[in-house]
Protein backbone atom coordinates (compact mmCIF):
# COMPACT_ATOMS: atom_id res chain seq x y z
CA UNK A 1 0.00 0.00 0.00
CA UNK A 2 1.47 3.25 -0.83
CA UNK A 3 1.23 6.12 1.95
CA UNK A 4 2.23 8.89 -0.12
CA UNK A 5 0.68 11.97 1.21
CA UNK A 6 0.74 14.08 -1.71
CA UNK A 7 -2.13 11.83 -3.11
CA UNK A 8 -5.18 12.65 -1.83
CA UNK A 9 -7.43 10.91 -4.24
CA UNK A 10 -5.79 7.45 -4.09
CA UNK A 11 -6.30 8.01 0.22
CA UNK A 12 -9.69 9.08 -0.71
CA UNK A 13 -10.00 5.90 -2.35
CA UNK A 14 -8.51 3.68 -0.07
CA UNK A 15 -10.52 5.11 3.11
CA UNK A 16 -13.69 3.95 1.40
CA UNK A 17 -12.12 0.69 0.22
CA UNK A 18 -11.17 0.21 4.27
CA UNK A 19 -14.48 1.83 5.98
CA UNK A 20 -16.96 0.63 3.58
CA UNK A 21 -17.11 -3.18 4.48
CA UNK A 22 -19.29 -3.84 0.68
CA UNK A 23 -18.30 -1.12 -1.93
CA UNK A 24 -19.21 -0.87 -5.49
CA UNK A 25 -16.92 1.15 -8.02
CA UNK A 26 -19.35 1.44 -10.58
CA UNK A 27 -20.10 4.08 -13.58
CA UNK A 28 -23.43 6.01 -12.59
CA UNK A 29 -25.21 4.86 -9.49
CA UNK A 30 -27.15 2.01 -8.48
CA UNK A 31 -30.73 3.98 -9.45
CA UNK A 32 -29.27 5.38 -12.66
CA UNK A 33 -26.36 2.76 -13.54
CA UNK A 34 -24.70 4.27 -16.42
CA UNK A 35 -22.93 0.83 -18.35
CA UNK A 36 -24.80 -2.07 -18.50
CA UNK A 37 -22.01 -4.44 -16.62
CA UNK A 38 -22.22 -1.71 -13.46
CA UNK A 39 -26.31 -2.35 -13.82
CA UNK A 40 -25.57 -5.96 -13.49
CA UNK A 41 -23.57 -6.45 -10.87
CA UNK A 42 -26.24 -3.69 -8.86
CA UNK A 43 -28.40 -6.54 -9.77
CA UNK A 44 -26.75 -9.03 -8.17
CA UNK A 45 -25.81 -7.11 -4.65
CA UNK A 46 -29.84 -6.04 -4.59
CA UNK A 47 -30.59 -9.49 -4.96
CA UNK A 48 -28.54 -10.83 -2.03
CA UNK A 49 -29.82 -8.24 0.09
CA UNK A 50 -26.78 -6.97 1.40
CA UNK A 51 -26.65 -2.78 2.15
CA UNK A 52 -23.58 -1.78 -0.28
CA UNK A 53 -21.95 1.91 -0.71
CA UNK A 54 -21.27 2.58 -4.21
CA UNK A 55 -19.31 5.26 -5.73
CA UNK A 56 -19.70 6.48 -9.46
CA UNK A 57 -16.36 6.65 -11.09
CA UNK A 58 -17.68 8.91 -14.14
CA UNK A 59 -17.30 12.25 -12.52
CA UNK A 60 -13.43 12.52 -12.42
CA UNK A 61 -11.43 10.17 -14.39
CA UNK A 62 -8.97 10.72 -11.72
CA UNK A 63 -10.61 8.09 -9.67
CA UNK A 64 -10.82 5.55 -11.91
CA UNK A 65 -7.22 6.17 -12.61
CA UNK A 66 -6.49 5.95 -8.96
CA UNK A 67 -8.61 2.84 -8.30
CA UNK A 68 -6.72 0.54 -11.15
CA UNK A 69 -3.76 1.65 -9.96
CA UNK A 70 -4.56 0.85 -6.36
CA UNK A 71 -6.50 -3.05 -7.51
CA UNK A 72 -4.53 -3.72 -10.61
CA UNK A 73 -7.85 -4.68 -12.06
CA UNK A 74 -8.49 -2.41 -15.36
CA UNK A 75 -11.90 -2.51 -15.72
CA UNK A 76 -14.98 -1.26 -14.31
CA UNK A 77 -17.05 -2.25 -12.02
CA UNK A 78 -14.98 -3.56 -8.99
CA UNK A 79 -16.74 -4.90 -5.74
CA UNK A 80 -14.48 -4.91 -2.97
CA UNK A 81 -15.38 -6.94 0.45
CA UNK A 82 -13.89 -6.57 3.14
CA UNK A 83 -11.38 -4.29 1.60
CA UNK A 84 -10.34 -7.23 -0.98
CA UNK A 85 -10.83 -6.52 -4.63
CA UNK A 86 -13.84 -9.78 -5.45
CA UNK A 87 -13.68 -8.98 -9.11
CA UNK A 88 -15.77 -7.08 -11.84
CA UNK A 89 -19.24 -8.15 -13.31
CA UNK A 90 -18.08 -11.78 -14.60
CA UNK A 91 -17.20 -12.80 -11.31
CA UNK A 92 -19.55 -11.52 -9.81
CA UNK A 93 -22.24 -13.17 -11.18
CA UNK A 94 -20.53 -16.24 -11.37
CA UNK A 95 -20.02 -16.47 -7.53
CA UNK A 96 -23.45 -15.13 -7.14
CA UNK A 97 -24.67 -18.56 -9.43
CA UNK A 98 -22.54 -20.73 -7.08
CA UNK A 99 -23.45 -19.66 -3.94
CA UNK A 100 -19.95 -18.11 -2.56
CA UNK A 101 -21.08 -14.44 -3.69
CA UNK A 102 -23.69 -14.75 -0.48
CA UNK A 103 -21.29 -16.49 1.59
CA UNK A 104 -18.75 -13.86 1.57
CA UNK A 105 -21.15 -11.88 1.94
CA UNK A 106 -22.69 -13.59 4.93
CA UNK A 107 -25.93 -13.83 3.40
CA UNK A 108 -27.14 -17.33 3.25
CA UNK A 109 -29.94 -18.04 0.73
CA UNK A 110 -31.97 -20.94 0.09
CA UNK A 111 -31.89 -20.04 -3.52
CA UNK A 112 -28.00 -20.58 -4.19
CA UNK A 113 -27.54 -21.29 -7.98
CA UNK A 114 -30.33 -18.88 -9.03
CA UNK A 115 -30.35 -17.70 -12.75
CA UNK A 116 -28.70 -14.34 -12.39
CA UNK A 117 -31.25 -11.78 -11.73
CA UNK A 118 -31.87 -9.19 -14.49
CA UNK A 119 -31.19 -5.28 -14.38
CA UNK A 120 -34.53 -3.75 -12.80
CA UNK A 121 -35.59 -1.43 -14.50
CA UNK A 122 -35.35 1.01 -11.87
CA UNK A 123 -33.69 0.66 -8.77
CA UNK A 124 -34.88 1.36 -4.91
CA UNK A 125 -31.97 3.29 -3.56
CA UNK A 126 -29.13 1.95 -1.38
CA UNK A 127 -28.91 1.96 2.28
CA UNK A 128 -25.63 3.98 1.73
CA UNK A 129 -24.08 5.76 -0.80
CA UNK A 130 -21.30 8.20 -1.14
CA UNK A 131 -21.20 8.68 -4.65
CA UNK A 132 -20.05 12.26 -5.29
CA UNK A 133 -17.63 12.14 -2.09
CA UNK A 134 -14.69 11.13 -3.77
CA UNK B 1 -10.66 1.77 -34.69
CA UNK B 2 -12.40 -1.76 -34.29
CA UNK B 3 -11.28 -4.93 -32.80
CA UNK B 4 -11.55 -8.77 -34.40
CA UNK B 5 -12.92 -11.36 -32.35
CA UNK B 6 -10.30 -13.53 -34.11
CA UNK B 7 -7.43 -11.25 -33.15
CA UNK B 8 -8.37 -11.09 -29.78
CA UNK B 9 -8.62 -15.29 -29.86
CA UNK B 10 -5.16 -15.23 -31.82
CA UNK B 11 -3.59 -13.45 -28.99
CA UNK B 12 -5.35 -14.94 -26.06
CA UNK B 13 -4.00 -18.48 -27.38
CA UNK B 14 -0.44 -16.80 -28.36
CA UNK B 15 0.38 -15.39 -25.27
CA UNK B 16 -0.97 -18.36 -22.76
CA UNK B 17 0.42 -21.27 -23.53
CA UNK B 18 -1.85 -24.02 -24.30
CA UNK B 19 -4.74 -21.62 -23.82
CA UNK B 20 -8.29 -22.51 -26.31
CA UNK B 21 -10.31 -19.31 -26.41
CA UNK B 22 -13.63 -18.51 -28.62
CA UNK B 23 -14.30 -14.42 -28.91
CA UNK B 24 -17.58 -13.27 -29.76
CA UNK B 25 -17.84 -9.43 -30.49
CA UNK B 26 -19.15 -6.57 -32.10
CA UNK B 27 -15.92 -4.67 -32.73
CA UNK B 28 -16.09 -3.19 -29.31
CA UNK B 29 -17.91 -5.65 -26.78
CA UNK B 30 -16.62 -8.79 -26.57
CA UNK B 31 -17.32 -12.12 -24.80
CA UNK B 32 -14.42 -14.36 -25.05
CA UNK B 33 -14.91 -18.51 -23.54
CA UNK B 34 -11.25 -19.11 -22.24
CA UNK B 35 -10.19 -22.60 -21.28
CA UNK B 36 -6.72 -23.88 -20.16
CA UNK B 37 -4.27 -25.33 -17.74
CA UNK B 38 -2.68 -21.68 -16.98
CA UNK B 39 -5.70 -21.05 -15.02
CA UNK B 40 -5.70 -24.55 -13.17
CA UNK B 41 -4.71 -23.12 -9.24
CA UNK B 42 -5.38 -19.84 -9.18
CA UNK B 43 -8.11 -17.49 -7.59
CA UNK B 44 -10.62 -16.02 -9.96
CA UNK B 45 -8.99 -12.61 -9.76
CA UNK B 46 -5.94 -14.35 -11.23
CA UNK B 47 -7.37 -16.38 -13.73
CA UNK B 48 -9.04 -12.98 -15.45
CA UNK B 49 -5.49 -10.51 -15.10
CA UNK B 50 -4.06 -13.36 -16.90
CA UNK B 51 -5.78 -12.89 -19.49
CA UNK B 52 -6.50 -8.82 -19.27
CA UNK B 53 -2.67 -8.69 -19.03
CA UNK B 54 -2.65 -10.07 -22.89
CA UNK B 55 -3.90 -6.60 -23.64
CA UNK B 56 -2.98 -4.04 -20.93
CA UNK B 57 -4.35 -0.86 -21.80
CA UNK B 58 -6.11 -1.56 -24.66
CA UNK B 59 -8.66 -2.71 -22.53
CA UNK B 60 -11.59 0.08 -21.52
CA UNK B 61 -9.71 1.84 -24.84
CA UNK B 62 -9.15 0.12 -28.30
CA UNK B 63 -11.37 -3.01 -26.58
CA UNK B 64 -14.28 -1.17 -24.33
CA UNK B 65 -15.15 -4.40 -22.78
CA UNK B 66 -14.65 -7.87 -22.28
CA UNK B 67 -16.34 -10.41 -20.61
CA UNK B 68 -14.87 -13.57 -19.51
CA UNK B 69 -15.77 -17.29 -18.50
CA UNK B 70 -13.13 -19.02 -17.45
CA UNK B 71 -12.07 -22.77 -17.25
CA UNK B 72 -9.30 -24.19 -15.92
CA UNK B 73 -8.23 -27.38 -17.58
CA UNK B 74 -5.93 -30.62 -16.41
CA UNK B 75 -2.34 -29.53 -16.70
CA UNK B 76 -0.48 -31.93 -19.69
Amino acid sequence: MSDSPSNPMREAIQSAISENPVILFMKGTPEAPACGFSARTVAVLEAVDRPFAAVNILPDPAIRQELSAISGWPTIPQLFVDGELVGGCDIVTEMYQTGELQKLLGVETAEAGAEAPEPAAHHETAPLSIENLL
Amino acid sequence: MSVSPDELKDRIEAAIPGTRAAVTGDGHHFEATVEGPAFAGLSRIAQHKLVYDVFGAELGDRIHALSLKITPTEAR
